[in-house]
């Protein structure tokens, strides 16, 4: 059992996602940054599938009321165990009483609780992932507050065996590094002027306040559409096609981009007119208020490529830790 | 009443976009239209129905589709020409599919909407007027009740699911000469309350949860479209209520039955009144005002 004696800005359970929903309205959720919540279960010898606590910006602090096993991972998070600093990447013994204490991210801005077992929430339509507008999901489907309880699972193995597993440096990411996320142009993107649809990948946008799980706002300027009689159905703004479905990582033009993130919303009438790529979006999860990014336009070879990459790293975390 | 039948569309060749790597998207039209709708829903059933390995979403929209899929399960090309072949074997004149009519009673102009709109109407193309008012001028129409009239004169299908859960996107089952249309609003409102009716585009839309919103507002119904709790009845296999293909037929109540349905509703009893329909797309082109009504008539048996 885990409590929880500080919540931090925006702490919830997740998982890898919850699917087959989508026609209802209803996003995937789970980890914003797959990756990381990936790389944290494996380190305490987890399966992909188990509950982790995403942690945003500033970290929740835990109190454990039994020994435990746990890992973060994902953007860099000063934390300390009854003081004592632990390491970022590596599997560390919490012994029952111990207080788990965290501090701002100092580059990134989600990092991963794993604990060995899972956290251990019941499964809402397959998927232990927390979705906060309908608040199902996770625990009680909200971010964690004080006072809180969290049980662990078990999964059957040897905890004391995972103790000190770290993950290869060269195999992760760094989030300071980011500076572009590859995006497939495309969707709508017939409603850009050949120079709007040239300058998204030229400009520098800006990530604002608004950027959360359903989704990034960004700043920069305006692009152009398109000028064109609207066809039945769509509304007046040059901005809107008849409702379509959007793609998580879509980029939709309300005016200033917004790339939609796991709780995305699931459709509606904004022209999209690219999508991050699956990889990438893991990146741009870590990138912080006020930071700066790129979209650099690939092909979906190029898009599979990543992905392949993406999966040889996981893989080769996985395999140092046997 | 005309007698006017539903005109064909001719569909331009499809679009098939990718999503990055793992979903693709399917342009059917750029504008709204029964076959556009009737083709998305007809492809996307087809696609369930074949159980394609590595299909991790299927979503019709309303002159679209979507599919998400796991991309090192199926290569994006070979999702596409899976998709292409399916699209060439359906064809919706031999197409019908079951489907059911659900009353929705709706209060207009309730104080709650009324309320919210007049807050907003800054944010409105025409601040003198309520949102009723200026949807009637601009089709041409002779003041509110005239508007609520027509609204209500004939049922909606619910051509896409989403936005956020629960939320039907509604086109009203009537000629195209006779189909409202109204912009939304020229800056969103940042509130709309639960259970508001409203209508942007060519679309009627039932706002499952407060939150933002634009589109034009004309009352709320007693009945919710989400119940994440799974308190009522008919929210026992799903917490949302419509489905893509449901016919929505909204009827307008008084403050008495209001009152008395959400009483229901919030008391866990509330059961909706639906009936089962097997809808065939030629039989509603070819006269789609003895269609409603047949199909209606079967709702209040």
């Amino acid at each position: 059992m885990i409590t929880v004696l500080d919540g931090g800005i925006s702490t919830t359970v997740q998982d890898l996602g919850r699917f087959g929903q989508y026609h209802i309205g209803m996003p995937p959720s789970g980890a914003m940054d797959l990756f990381s919540h990936e790389v944290a279960n494996a380190l305490v010898g987890n399966d992909s599938e188990a509950a982790t606590v995403e942690m945003t910006y500033g970290g929740a602090d835990l109190r454990f009321e039994g020994d435990a096993v746990v890992a973060l991972a994902g953007a860099e998070m000063p934390a300390r165990v009854d003081g004592d600093e632990i390491p970022t990447h590596e599997a560390v013994r919490v012994e029952s009483g111990q207080k788990l204490e965290t501090d701002f991210t100092t580059t990134g801005a989600r990092t991963y609780l794993a604990v060995a077992g899972g956290i251990d929430v019941p499964e809402v339509m397959g998927s232990k992932s927390t979705y906060t507008l309908v608040g199902i999901g996770g625990h009680e489907g909200r971010t964690l507050e004080e006072g809180d309880e969290l049980a662990i699972g078990e999964n059957g193995v040897d905890r004391e065996a995972v103790i000190g597993n770290s993950a290869p440096e060269a195999r992760l990411r760094d989030f300071e590094e980011i500076d572009s996320v590859r995006i497939v142009v495309g969707l709508c993107d017939y409603r850009l002027t050949d120079e709007s649809r040239e300058r998204l990948c030229e400009i520098d946008w800006k990530v604002t306040p608004e950027a959360d799980r359903v989704g990034y706002r960004l700043e920069g300027p305006e692009l152009e559409f398109v000028e064109r009689e609207q066809p039945f159905g769509a509304g007046t703004d040059p901005s809107n096609v008849v409702d379509v479905g959007y793609p998580i990582g879509s980029i939709q033009l309300p005016q200033k981009p917004i790339v939609l993130m796991r709780d995305a919303v699931t459709g509606g009438g904004y022209a999209t007119v690219a999508t991050v790529i699956s990889t990438d979006r893991d990146l741009l999860a870590q990138v912080r208020t006020h930071q700066t990014v790129r979209f650099d336009a690939v092909t979906v070879d190029e898009a599979l490529e990543a992905r392949e990459a993406a999966q040889a790293d996981l893989d080769a975390i996985r395999d140092a830790l046997e | 009443m005309t007698e006017a039948r539903i005109e064909r569309t001719e569909l331009p060749e499809p679009r098939y976009e990718f999503g990055g790597d793992d979903h693709v998207f399917v342009e059917l039209d750029e504008a709204m239209s029964f076959d556009a709708n009737f083709q998305a829903m007809a492809i996307t059933q087809q696609i369930g129905e074949r159980d394609i390995e590595g299909i991790v979403e299927i979503c019709p929209a309303n002159a679209s589709y979507m599919i998400r899929f796991d991309p090192d399960v199926i290569r994006p090309d070979a999702m596409v020409d899976e998709l292409r072949e399916i699209a060439a074997e359906t064809d919706i004149e031999e197409y019908s599919w079951k489907t059911r009519i659900v009353d929705v009673p709706v209060l207009f102009q309730d104080p709650w909407t009324h309320e919210t709109l007049m807050e907003f109407r800054d944010r409105h193309q025409d601040p003198d007027a309520t949102d009723l008012e200026y949807s009637a001028r601009i089709n041409g129409l002779d003041g509110a009740e005239e508007f609520i009239d027509a609204f209500v004169g004939a049922p909606h299908m619910t051509t896409m699911v989403g936005f956020v859960p629960g939320l039907p996107w509604c086109f009203q089952m009537v000629p195209r000469s006779e189909q409202l249309e109204v912009p939304k609003y020229e800056q969103p409102r940042t509130n709309t309350p639960s259970r508001a009716v409203g209508f942007g585009g060519a679309f009627s839309v039932i706002y499952p949860v407060q939150g933002a919103g634009g589109y034009q507002l004309y009352g709320r119904t007693p009945i919710e479209v989400l119940d994440a709790d799974q308190r009522l009845p008919d929210f026992q296999e799903s917490i949302v209520f419509p489905n893509p293909g449901d016919i929505l037929n909204y009827r307008p109540i008084d403050r008495d039955e209001y009152d008395a349905v959400r009483e229901e509703v919030e008391a866990g009893t509330y059961e909706y009144t639906t009936a089962a329909v097997e809808f065939s797309p030629e039989e509603f082109f070819e006269t789609p005002h003895e269609y409603n009504e047949e199909i209606t008539e079967v709702l209040y048996r």
